[in-house]
């Protein structure tokens, strides 16, 4: 579907990255959470979340971890994605916080 | 809904309390969603606080899939009747049902997240134990 993407990341395989700021009032807690996780495994690329563009990077398809980086709302979540479909999925995860998780 | 390896991973939640773990169950629905087998169990047989085998027998059972089960337990007579119930499955049954060292209710949310993107039984139990590592 987006093997033009796919190929162009895959041959650089340097890390795409974006930030977002978390819009919905509890911010990152349970239930966003779970919806990012959710999110972010549908794709093969691997997903990190920061709340800083230094890091420390949290693997942003592991609940118990991103529920660990407590992102109140207001937060600028940064993510870094790198795989053949990371553009996909970072437009992916970017929706879900401009979204609010569906929850703002 | 269907993933090729047959399906997710069930959950199955033990508690002493029925109202805890139909309240743990409440929470992954309504958090996860549908897309994950559940059942709950709670009480002793007379309708106490406890557990019992057959409970935790018939909600293996509910919440089958040939991808496996993982069971969330909390205080040790819910351990050990878990894998009471477990050793008493069907042989080609048994290799399939693990108990998870986490707690129920956090470790039930995050065990059906992880089964809901078609994670194999062996990364639910890894997701759910991450609440203590």
């Amino acid at each position: 579907m987006h093997d033009a993407h796919a190929s162009r990341a895959g041959e650089t395989s340097v890390p795409l990255t974006a930030s977002a700021v978390l819009v919905n009032k509890v911010g990152l807690h349970a239930r966003p959470s779970v919806k990012l996780t959710q999110c972010a495994k549908r794709f093969a690329a691997k997903i990190e979340l920061a709340l800083s563009g230094d890091g420390p990077w949290t693997d942003a398809k592991s609940p118990v971890k991103v529920m660990r980086v407590k992102a109140p709302q207001g937060a600028t979540l940064h993510f870094r994605v790198t795989g053949p479909d990371g553009e996909v999925a970072l437009a992916a995860v970017l929706a879900l916080v401009h979204d609010g998780f569906g929850e703002a | 809904m269907n993933n090729p390896n047959g399906g997710n991973v069930g959950i199955v939640i033990v508690s002493h309390s029925p109202k805890i773990a139909e309240g743990a169950a409440d929470m992954v629905r309504q958090m996860v969603g549908n897309a994950v087998p559940l059942a709950w169990t709670g009480g002793d047989v007379d309708g106490g606080l406890g557990t019992n085998v057959a409970g935790i027998l018939e909600a293996i059972e509910a919440a089958w899939s040939a991808a496996g089960v993982a069971v969330l337990v909390d205080l040790g007579g819910a351990e050990t009747n878990s894998e009471m119930a477990v050793e008493m499955l069907a042989e080609d049954r048994r290799a399939r049902v693990v108990v998870c060292n986490a707690p129920v209710v956090e470790g039930a949310v995050i065990a059906a997240t992880e089964s809901s993107g078609g994670s194999s039984l062996a990364a639910v139990k890894r997701s759910a134990e991450e609440f203590y590592a």
